[in-house]
């Protein structure tokens, strides 16, 4: 081999080992979370649900099953809101369409945006657990030492594995007051 | 061609090195320095740790000790110093006369110093007590190191940016060197393992640096350009941070074993006399340990929640692991098998790598086992699994080629009696340092806190003198090399330097001339 055709093959090898380097990259910021996103969502792995509202329709009660459902609400640390649920758990037959509600105080002086975000354990449940309400579609919008009760209606789906017996709806509040303004975008996520 | 022009005098030697031996060079001091660094930081936890309750440091200087200790070590000691012996040898082993990419090598090497001041300025600012360094585990999970990450979390993002840099402009000079420079008849399937294993790394770097890449400039966007990757507030996912990170993390953990492979099936054909035995299952295993690398990081997740489906396929794949693995210690017994053996110090290290790694696989595939995981996560004993394949496996393989090579580099034997003592000292210290850490990790004690129950405190005492007197034995290795690079002692050695080592380095005069295969040898 010349110097000269030694030098034309590095070159093409390592184009083409960057070209490598570049696909991994975007590999990983740009198709890795999408990706992961659609399998939770198909999947309901990691506990994600639906962020719509269910069909109520063809939900017929299930009188012989019982399943607990427990309620967990925390507020994340830069959150100053009082939240918590007004039953900590319930038991339903599946179909069945039950309300229960959250109560939040906002303490501060000051207008609060809050959102919340949910998550069921186990993973393999979410999928079965319907919401045909939820405070957590939408964003929350306390004023300065306001209450309120923000409601849930939601059924289990008599599809619901066997193996499953309780259920836990956990709920994150995050002060999202501001990103509507800054962001029209990110806002539009939640 | 002869000696037309030697190295450039001074300083500018360094500065301006394109010279692969120059290069190499300087990277295996660089990852010596920073091994002692890291080292150093290793001391403190075990000070920390030598007695029950808080004595000399408190726990958030604590967790950045271990932070900063487990980011040295894997990316400032021991990816370095394989790229340095890549560096050295790869040119020597095929018959080249330098790296394909010169220039590119010494940008690469030049970008470490700075990547690591990042951190190391972090770690000062530290210990003056002006502000925190990173203190989230070397995994940096987030939320730990997005939202609740110290200021000095953007000195680890740009950090890590300019060693993935470097790592895969390194890479791309071995892939290029390796299919563009070999010597006339040097086949692919005639390469030394050592060779062959670096070819495998460099794919698996290529592949995994710009992964890691991605996520610290997703935590960068997280931390300061309002988008929500890993934060579930706007609708992100921390558990995606883990995923991205194993998807890097595991084949880098290969990335940090393979090229040691190649050193110890270097090592044992040579003292044992024989050749390695089943050089081409050697090449197939490495290759299916490197593919199979991409299909079991959830093994680090068991405990996150995977569906029963996920996890069962993560440790099936990670059991599979334990075959190629296989494939290579018993190739290495079988090699030394009715072998003619001499225990020359790199044989040592060699015999002690071959034990020492299989005894951190062992506690591999019991990691590797789900519902014993969810016992084992997070304690000691994952510490001592990855301490042993690690330390006394690639640190060990690395020691062991620095004594194998050292010879041929500098032209004169080290101080073998020396070296015999920073050989017993370290095997002894480093099994009393690592081997109680799989009982005190069985009994539940957990990894990354600075203090612990009273039941560990007896084994943690001897952990910690285990430690120190690991931590010091290295100073023996220091002084061997300044003795021998600097001090210029030691008797001259002949070219073949090893009787039974066979290779195109040894046709090489002692010590390998600056300029070296500058006609290509032929390789029958």
């Amino acid at each position: 081999m010349t110097e000269e055709t030694r030098k034309q093959s590095n070159a093409r090898l390592v184009a083409k080992l960057m070209v490598a380097v570049v696909a991994m990259f975007v590999f990983a910021v740009g198709i890795l979370p999408p990706m992961y996103d659609a399998i939770c969502d198909i999947t309901g792995l990691n506990g994600k649900t639906a962020s719509e509202a269910a069909d109520t329709s063809g939900a017929q009660p299930d009188a012989e099953r019982t399943v607990t459902i427990q309620f967990l609400a925390d507020t994340d640390p830069d959150m100053v809101w009082d939240f918590k649920p007004n039953v900590f758990s319930v038991k339903v037959h599946p179909g069945e369409i039950r309300q229960v509600d959250f109560h939040v105080r906002n303490p501060s002086q000051r207008v609060i945006v809050g959102q919340a975000i949910p998550s069921v354990s186990p993973g393999q449940a979410s999928p079965y657990f319907k919401k045909t309400e939820c405070f957590c579609f939408n964003n929350q919008e306390l004023a300065g030492g306001q209450e309120a009760d923000l409601p849930l209606i939601f059924y289990v789906d008599p599809e619901l594995p066997k193996s499953v017996t309780t259920i836990t709806l956990s709920y994150q509040l995050y002060d999202i007051t501001g990103a509507d303004a800054e962001d029209p975008e990110l806002a539009a996520n939640y | 061609m002869g000696e037309h022009h030697g190295p450039m005098k001074g300083v500018k030697r360094w500065i301006l090195a394109t010279n692969h031996k120059d290069i190499g060079a300087m990277y295996l001091w660089f990852s010596f320095i920073m091994f002692l660094t890291g080292g150093f930081l290793a001391m403190i936890i075990r000070a920390e740790l030598m007695y029950p309750g808080l004595q000399l440091v408190d726990p958030n200087f604590f967790n950045q000790m271990t932070t900063t200790h487990g980011l040295i070590m894997v990316f400032g000691a021991v990816m370095p110093a394989f790229v340095g012996l890549a560096n050295y040898m790869v040119p020597l082993m095929i018959g080249a006369p330098d790296m394909a990419l010169p220039r590119l090598n010494n940008w690469s090497f030049w970008i470490l110093p700075f990547a690591f001041s990042l951190l190391i300025i972090a770690i000062i600012q530290s210990f003056l007590g002006i502000a925190d360094a990173p203190n989230f585990g070397w995994t940096f999970y987030a939320p730990l190191s997005t939202k609740y990450g110290p200021a000095s979390t953007d000195f680890f993002i740009f950090s890590v940016h300019l060693m993935g840099i470097s790592s895969i402009m390194g890479a791309v000079n071995v892939i290029v060197t390796i299919f563009n420079l070999r010597a006339p008849g040097m086949t692919l399937m005639k390469m030394p393992l050592f060779v062959w294993t670096w070819l495998i790394t460099a794919f698996l770097l290529i592949a995994v640096m710009p992964v890691l890449a991605g996520a610290v400039t997703m935590m960068l966007t997280d931390r300061h350009f309002g988008t929500s990757f890993f934060d579930a507030a706007g609708g992100g996912d921390p558990v995606l941070f883990q995923h991205i990170f194993w998807f890097f993390g595991h084949p880098e953990v290969y990335i940090m074993i393979l090229p040691a492979f190649g050193i110890v099936s270097a090592i044992i054909p040579t003292f044992a006399r024989k050749p390695l035995f089943g050089y081409a299952s050697m090449v197939y295993a490495t290759a299916s340990i490197a593919f199979l690398s991409f299909v079991v990081w959830a093994h680090h997740m068991f405990t996150v929640g995977l569906p029963l489906a996920g996890n069962l396929f993560y440790m099936y794949m990670t059991m599979l692991i334990a075959v190629p693995t296989g494939v290579k210690v018993f190739n290495w017994v079988a090699t030394m098998w009715r072998g003619s053996i001499s225990f020359e110090v790199p044989m040592m290290f060699a015999i002690a790598f071959v034990i020492l790694f299989t005894i951190g696989g062992f506690s591999g595939l019991m990691l590797a086992i789900t519902p014993v995981d969810q016992q084992y996560h997070d304690t000691y004993f994952v510490v001592a699994h990855f301490h042993y394949v690690l330390v006394s496996g690639a640190v060990f393989s690395i020691i062991a080629g620095v004594y194998y090579w050292l010879p041929k580099w500098t032209g004169r034997m080290y101080n073998v009696g020396l070296a015999k003592l920073h050989f017993w000292s370290s095997l002894i210290f480093v099994n009393l340092l690592f081997f109680p850490m799989h009982f005190v990790g069985l009994a539940g004690m957990p990894r990354r806190y600075s203090d612990y129950s009273l039941q560990f405190a007896d084994f943690n005492w001897w952990i910690s003198i285990g430690g120190f007197g690991f931590g010091l034995s290295q100073l023996i290795l220091l002084w061997i090399l300044i003795d021998i690079c600097f001090r210029k002692k030691g008797e001259a050695v002949s070219d073949q330097v090893w009787d039974g080592a066979d290779g195109l380095e040894w046709t090489l005069p002692s010590p390998a001339p600056y300029h070296s295969f500058s006609t290509p040898p032929v390789v029958k």
